[in-house]
């Protein structure tokens, strides 16, 4: 038993010390007093405050939330029709189209940023945060189908015929009954293509405009300029958040999980 | 077209890919019939239900609906409601929103929707249950809340596939009293589907034997049971033995027929056959007599006697006991015969004085034994 347990062990400080000690210093030393990262001088509220008086960060953080839940609602907009829609469609190169509907999840992001700077200055798009929702969109989508579409594999294709036994039309169907049994994998979608879009600098980087900053993109210029501890707080406020979200994607996750799993016993 | 035809099929034919499934179909429902689809799995009995409900369209053939041609319309469109084999009951909605979710896509107002679901409820036994989700349901309760919801729209037809099927075995004898009961009250049109041949005696006003996409044979319960057409019939409703002889003679009651070396009788019923011809009977096992075959050593003499004269008591096949099993209240003897088949006699109580390893004439009233396969005996 001993000598089975010391791997995961070993493992689990390997983890520990590679990502969740760095977390946990940033988190720490947000609260630190002094300028200088590596020096403890005592506990403070400093950088937040100045953190919330830098105006362009907080521009970019609005800018960064609005960009966030417009693309991630439109991408559950559009993946969930597509998921929906595409096993009705008869059409010859189906499996094409859904091969590539998933693709952008494959592509290296820089080559998606470079293909989108190319095509919308192409077609003539003012960059700024259409460009940027437009992008968005479009990496959060296969996330949203992919979820949608597993989840309606799980379902009793019964249920929507009991409910046109029973009266109802395809409208019907869609929202009485699809639409209530997907919702979870929706949901679950909408909260990680949130989290994707929060946190994206490569394509940001290439479909933003000249004054338009998403706070990633905030965070990494500021580097160049000279990290403050502000950035540590920052990070510290945004790792909470993240967790937040990712905490209520699993939950919704599970539930989904769950129903099927009783469903199927 | 019959005024009290509520359901009519004519000529269905339908296959998925290569695989013919239904085989031209044909079969009229009377109103507030109960009749039975019987038959083994992947004989087409749901599909012929499911095209009832109008969930699989034949491929050619016509459903007529209370005199109405409903070939092409939609499921939504025909007055029947179907009881799904797994329940299918919606499991994001309470028992309440379940059953009345017909009535409310007819725009019924709350109050009414309210009172007809709880009507219903009480009707399978459930009152009270309004608030429950499905996942908080046994089978036995999904199972009267999937019907409830089926009838609960007041259709022309009710269409059952297998509802008794996940369930054991005593909730299921409880269950099909109820269902006979709740049909007694409410005089809707059965349409039900089972491979249960008890269920089926049980229940229906007619059964519907279906074989490999065609029926084999409809009728009453006791036509089918006591006067199957063919030997599948037989075997499968109450698993008869058959035997199988050629034709000795007949004297218009009866038929004297040579089987394995032996002479047996068979009621005509009013078939006529000629000597020579090929002929099946089927007995069922607690017809079949069993008696102690004195003397072993005189195979063949006194058959030819008894082929002269049918009345002679000394016909029988020859057989040797196998093996005792008891069973639902039933001895089952099981004989093997000279050509090595099986037959199978029953009787009442634990136990009999014969044992395994005796010889015995195996015997049977002519009048209590069917001629089948007539049409088709080669």
């Amino acid at each position: 038993m001993r000598k089975k347990a010391r791997f995961p062990g070993i493992y689990l400080g390997i983890i520990l010390a590679l990502m969740y000690v760095p977390i946990l210093l940033v988190i720490i030393y947000s609260f630190n007093e002094s300028r200088i990262n590596s020096v403890w001088s005592g506990f403070s509220l400093r950088w937040y405050r100045d953190l919330f008086r830098d105006k362009d960060m907080l521009e970019a953080l609005i800018n960064s939330l609005v960009l966030a839940t417009v693309s991630s609602l439109s991408a559950a907009v559009i993946g969930t029709l597509a998921a929906v829609g595409m096993p009705r469609v008869k059409l010859r190169g189906k499996s094409v189209v859904e091969y590539i509907s998933t693709l952008p999840i494959m592509i290296p992001e820089i080559i998606l940023g470079m293909v989108f700077l190319v095509y919308f200055s192409l077609i003539r798009l003012p960059f700024g945060m259409i460009t940027l929702t437009v992008a968005h969109t479009s990496f959060c989508i296969p996330y949203i189908y992919m979820l949608v579409k597993a989840r309606l594999v799980g379902i009793d294709k019964s249920y929507a015929e009991a409910a046109k036994d029973l009266g109802a039309n395809e409208w019907n169907v869609f929202w009485d009954i699809t639409l209530p049994l997907i919702l979870p994998a929706i949901a679950s979608g909408v909260l990680l293509s949130f989290a994707m879009s929060l946190d994206d600098v490569v394509i940001s980087v290439f479909v933003t405009g000249v004054n338009t900053n998403t706070l990633p993109i905030r965070i990494y210029t500021q580097l160049k300029t000279g990290v403050t501890p502000k950035v540590n707080a920052l990070s510290t406020l945004m790792f909470a958040a993240t967790l937040l979200i990712i905490m209520l994607s699993t939950w919704f996750g599970r539930k989904t999980t769950l129903s099927v799993k009783r469903r199927n016993t | 077209m019959d005024d009290t035809v509520i359901l009519q099929l004519s000529q269905i034919h339908k296959s998925f890919g290569d695989v013919k499934v239904l085989d031209g179909i044909d079969l009229s429902v009377r109103k507030g019939e109960f009749i039975t689809l019987l038959g083994p799995s992947g004989c087409g009995k749901t599909t012929t239900l499911r095209i009832i409900a109008g969930l699989e369209r034949p491929d050619s053939g016509r459903v007529f609906i209370a005199g109405k041609d409903v070939t092409n319309e939609e499921p939504n469109r025909r007055n029947v409601n179907t009881v799904f084999q797994n329940y299918a009951l919606f499991p994001h909605m309470t028992v309440e929103a379940n059953i009345g979710y017909s009535l409310r896509l007819k725009r019924v107002d709350k109050e009414t929707i309210k009172k007809t679901v709880s009507q219903a409820l009480e009707l399978v036994q459930l009152s009270g249950y309004e608030k429950r989700m499905p996942d908080e349901l046994s089978g036995g309760q999904k199972q009267r809340v999937a019907i409830a919801r089926a009838i609960v729209n007041q259709p022309a037809v009710l269409l059952l596939d297998e509802p008794l099927g996940a369930l054991d075995l005593q909730l299921r004898r409880q269950m099909q009293v109820e269902l006979k009961r709740l049909r007694a009250r409410l005089g809707v049109t059965f349409v039900y589907i089972t491979h249960d041949q008890e269920e089926a005696l049980n229940m229906s006003d007619r059964i519907a034997v279906m074989r490999n996409g065609k029926f084999e044979q409809i009728g009453t319960p006791s036509d089918v049971y006591d006067r199957p057409k063919t030997s599948y019939v037989a075997r499968f409703v109450g698993s008869a033995n058959i035997v199988e002889g050629t034709v000795l003679e007949s004297d218009g009651q009866r038929i004297a027929f040579r089987s394995q070396g032996a002479v047996c009788l068979v009621a005509a019923r009013g078939a006529r056959l000629s000597p020579g011809e090929a002929v099946r009977v089927a007995v069922r096992s607690e017809m079949v007599d069993l008696t102690p075959y004195a003397s072993p050593e005189l195979p063949y003499s006194g058959l030819d006697a008894a082929g002269g004269n049918p009345g002679d008591s000394q016909v029988g096949l020859q057989a040797v006991v196998k093996e005792k099993n008891f069973a639902g209240g039933v001895l089952q003897i099981t004989v093997s015969l000279a050509d090595g088949s099986e037959l199978v006699a029953s009787r009442h109580g634990i136990d009999s004085p014969l044992v395994p390893g005796d010889k015995v004439r195996v015997t049977w009233q002519p009048e209590r034994a069917v001629l089948v396969d007539l049409e088709e005996t080669p």
